[in-house]
């Protein structure tokens, strides 16, 4: 599955990022790598972006970005 | 040779990893900021001594990783590469230490005079993390320095060690990344680069091949400019890209980043204890209120209320009391100038006033400037800015605009009372340059405080009855063209700019330190200051020249010279008679006892108090008793008849003065032009005047009421200008009075939002854009509601609810519209 399918206060590991080019290489800039543990804290009041923590720190981004990271749950 | 380069350091670092801090405490108050040529970025710059040496310390903007996607990763390679300094520091943040290795890899790569800061180890510590700073150096082959900058610990060690590394000749190499399958590719590059080209006698030839691979643009430009067949060249390299991508499951930039995340991994397993329980942060537990479904809005719209309050409201307040000091400058000037003649008021006076009163205009914006920049410090500090981002983003996106112009449009004003300038520049931090654009373009499009006279004015004379509903409607109509129109502009004419995805770190919270906040504010107050001034002095040479010229014609100069010597001759007939005749005879004398009664009545405006006006009474009688005499004649029957005489000359003179003002507009340039503009405004239905009116707006919306005020002349003392413009205008209706509000909505931005727009869009173009494309979208606007009302025979506040009914319609419609983002 995709990280934008996850819900508020699931955990997941990353498995793969989809996207390469300036997406893919932003997420990996921002610290969002394959092998990496993450938790889905909260939706924005709107739904949309999401908020995340990875490992001590915490990251926003949209689920159409989202979408683009593939997961596997915990 | 290093040994005789002068001593440069910069620091390189993610963003909240306590770089500034850093810099701060190694520079003390030597800083200042500017901005790198060409690009938005700022560029801090200091200076400190050690060991008699001067040392310069350049702040380079905050970076996660050092591709050349965004400006200031860019700034910051290209410091690096080009600028050569003698030691490099990467700041890291010691409790997150993975992802800051994952940036001093890069630099590693880069073959420079590298040493690693594990900033903020107080931080790490109470966390529980436990690093061994010893066995990182061995493993990363590079020096290692824990400090905690809050506290100075470390700080002396540090200075030691970068004046160590600026004196080696040949640094340490660091440890060298092992991209495994990638790695006969690399080497192939490589050989080629070496053989081909003389790159390598500048440039890491290892780094260069890494870049080329993660398919780089500047890297490219480089082989473009360095190879002899850069085609060919570039072919190959594409290949090798093309081979790898389909020998492996990796494009091969992901795959090198994820080679350097998982030696980053590796190597901080082998050196740090990790927290021995996962400590839920405090920045967490204040996240749950700030950003929860409900509470988040209402603290946001708290926040953006206090904002306002602070900077608007009190900001004005405070203008109270900078004003005199202002008012004294001109004060200065107006007495050092040449002085007025009865009408003959000199060219170099009426300049020397103008040009102080331009400048004042702008320098009145100090104080709400200082508090406003003071408290987007707050919010930067603080770690707010991003949180407000997460809570409006979804709303702006649909628009094109960015959760990061929530800010900017704040400023703005969202609702009446803003400012462009504040507003255009807190447009700086949005990384997504299509949005960031749009966001620059739409602001002065929202309803700054300069707009505001003109409203009240038109809606105490044409909607006096429906004050509160013409006033609801000016607030917020110019967000519902705002949206709109950010959309539109995002999907025509900024359609190819490029847009960043919405990756955003939100940091932990921080208690704004005073340093933190005061520095910024002041560097910018002062940033704008130097950037502003010339060119707002500038353009009011030209405002100037445009409506003093071509001036009188010497036939009715000769007309307003026979009134005056009509009023001075009805003023010696006056005083006939009188022993005060004697002393008034000629035009020299009656002109210094009008600027005495004029110094009197203003001092006396400015003094409070019975003792006061005494002192003054006294001071005023001890320079000239005689005029004292005339200005204030008390029982004396024959000073009360002159001072009868007096006032009546006083009185035509400034309305001779005013005629003749009038007059010069009308004749002038610029009023050639309204008359010009006539044909085009008519649909909107604007005459000339207000044509004049809002062409002088252009320097500064303000003064689109006081042009009026002197278009509009006054007939009887006492009468206000909404009773002169109704006499005046008859023809005029509230349909006319709403296309110029409209219009003023969609005004084109003022001198100083315009050069806001031009330092942080980047370009001169798009200040001539931003300020061309509201003119005709205002027109438009103007001519549909006014052309359209009077063809459907509407009253001016049918056609204000139908206009808003449209506005809010469309608005509705645009945000339905997805705006397509591709990713590959």
């Amino acid at each position: 599955m995709t990280l934008n399918e996850m819900k508020p206060g699931g955990a997941c590991r990353i498995r793969r990022l989809l996207a390469g080019n300036k997406l893919g290489q932003r997420l990996l800039d921002m610290g969002i790598y394959p092998g990496l543990q993450v938790r889905v804290i909260r939706n924005a009041p709107l739904e949309d972006p999401m908020e995340l923590e990875l490992g001590g720190y915490f990251i926003s981004l949209r689920h159409e970005e989202a979408r683009f990271v593939e997961v596997e749950p915990r | 040779m290093r040994t005789s380069r002068k001593r440069l350091v910069a620091l390189v670092g993610q963003p909240n990893c306590g770089k500034s801090t850093l810099f701060n405490a190694l520079t003390g108050a030597s800083q200042h900021v500017a901005n790198y040529p060409g690009v938005t970025v700022d560029k801090m710059t200091g200076w400190y001594k050690h060991d008699g040496a001067r040392v310069k310390v350049v702040d380079l903007p905050g970076t996660y990783s050092l591709t050349s996607f965004s400006p200031e990763e860019r700034v910051s390679r290209d410091f690096i590469l080009h600028e050569r300094p003698s030691a490099v520091v990467n700041v890291a943040d010691a409790s997150n230490l993975i992802r800051c290795l994952y940036l001093t890899f890069q630099l590693i790569e880069m073959n420079i005079p590298l040493i690693l800061n594990l900033n903020m180890m107080d931080v790490a510590e109470k966390r529980g993390i436990k690093i061994d700073a010893g066995r990182l150096a061995d493993r990363l082959g590079i020096r290692v320095f824990p400090t905690s900058m809050k506290s100075g610990r470390g700080k002396a060690a540090l200075v030691e060690a970068i004046a160590a590394l600026s004196g080696e000749v040949e640094p340490a190499k660091g440890a060298r990344i092992d991209y495994g399958k990638m790695e006969p590719f690399l080497r192939k590059i490589r050989e080629k680069l070496t053989s081909e080209t003389t790159l390598g006698e500048n440039y890491p030839v290892r780094w260069l091949a890494i870049k080329l691979m993660e398919g780089d643009a500047e890297a490219q430009r480089l082989v473009e400019e360095n190879h002899p067949a850069p085609a060919v060249f570039l072919e190959s390299v594409a290949q090798n890209w093309a081979v790898f991508t389909a020998h492996s499951d990796e494009m091969p930039e992901i795959h090198i980043a994820n080679r350097r995340y998982q030696t980053a991994g590796e190597i901080a397993a082998s050196s740090i204890e990790p927290p021995s329980m996962a400590a839920r942060p405090l920045s967490d537990t204040i996240d749950r209120f700030v950003c929860h479904r409900v509470l988040g809005p209402a603290i946001l719209i708290g926040v953006i209320w206090l904002l306002y309050y602070l900077s608007i409201v009190q900001g004005y307040r405070l203008t109270g009391l900078t004003w005199p000091l202002l008012a004294g400058l001109r004060d200065l000037v107006e007495g050092a100038a040449p002085a007025p003649g009865f009408i003959d008021i000199p060219l170099m006076r009426s300049f020397a006033l103008w040009f102080v009163d331009s400048i004042n205009a702008l320098l009145n914006y100090i104080p709400i400037f200082f508090i406003l920049f003071s408290c987007i410090a707050i919010l930067e500090d603080s770690g707010y800015m991003p949180r407000m981002a997460f809570i409006m983003d979804r709303v702006f996106n649909r628009f094109g605009l960015h959760g990061q112009s929530t800010l900017p449009m704040v400023l703005g004003g969202i609702y009446v009372g803003g400012c462009a300038v504040p507003g255009v520049m807190a447009c700086k931090g949005i990384p997504d340059e299509r949005s960031r654009l749009a966001t620059i373009l739409v602001i002065p499009l929202l309803n700054c405080l300069a707009k505001v006279p003109l409203y009240v004015l038109l809606i105490n004379l044409y909607f006096a009855a429906h004050a509160a509903w013409a006033m609801f409607f000016i607030s917020t109509i110019s967000l519902l063209l705002v949206l709109p129109i950010a959309k539109i502009l995002t999907l025509t004419v900024l359609k190819d700019k490029e847009t960043a995805p919405f990756v955003m770190e939100m940091p932990p919270y921080h208690l704004p330190t005073l340093r933190g906040v005061l520095g910024p504010a002041v560097e910018r107050v002062w940033l704008f200051l130097r950037k502003i001034s010339t060119i707002v002095a500038a353009v009011a040479v030209v405002l100037f020249a445009l409506l003093q010229f071509p001036g009188l014609s010497s036939e009715r100069t000769d007309h307003y010279r026979n009134q005056k010597e009509a009023a001075l001759e009805s003023f010696f007939k006056g005083i006939r008679g009188t022993p005060y005749a004697q002393d008034l005879q000629d035009e020299e004398r009656i002109m210094d006892l009008i600027l005495y009664g004029d110094a009197y009545r203003n001092a006396r405006m400015k003094a409070s108090g019975q003792g006061a006006m005494e002192s003054l009474a006294e001071e005023f009688k001890r320079r000239d008793p005689l005029y004292f005499q005339i200005v204030q004649p008390g029982g004396d029957r024959d000073a009360r008849q002159v001072n009868r005489a007096f006032k009546e000359l006083h009185q035509t003179r400034r309305e001779l003065l005013q005629t003749m003002r009038k007059e010069r507009i009308d004749n002038s340039l610029l009023g050639w032009l309204g008359k010009r503009l006539e044909p085009f405004t008519r649909a909107a239905g604007f005459n000339w005047r207000i044509n004049v009116a809002l062409l002088s707006a252009l320097a500064a919306k303000e003064s689109s009421v006081a042009t009026l005020g002197a278009l509009y002349e006054q007939e009887e003392s006492g009468e206000t200008l909404e009773q002169r413009m109704a006499r005046e205008e008859g023809e005029l209706t509230s349909l006319h009075a709403l296309a110029l509000m409209l219009f003023m909505v969609l005004y084109p931005p003022c001198l100083a939002a315009g050069i806001a727009v031009k330092i942080q869009a980047g370009a001169l173009k798009w200040m001539l854009f931003s300020m061309i494309y509201p003119m005709a979208l205002g027109l438009g606007v103007a001519s549909l509601v006014y052309s359209g009302g009077k063809t459907l025979r509407l009253s001016g506040l049918e056609a204000m609810f139908a206009f808003y009914g449209l506005a809010l319609a469309f608005t509705v419609l645009m945000g339905l519209f997805k705006n397509k983002t591709h990713y590959e």
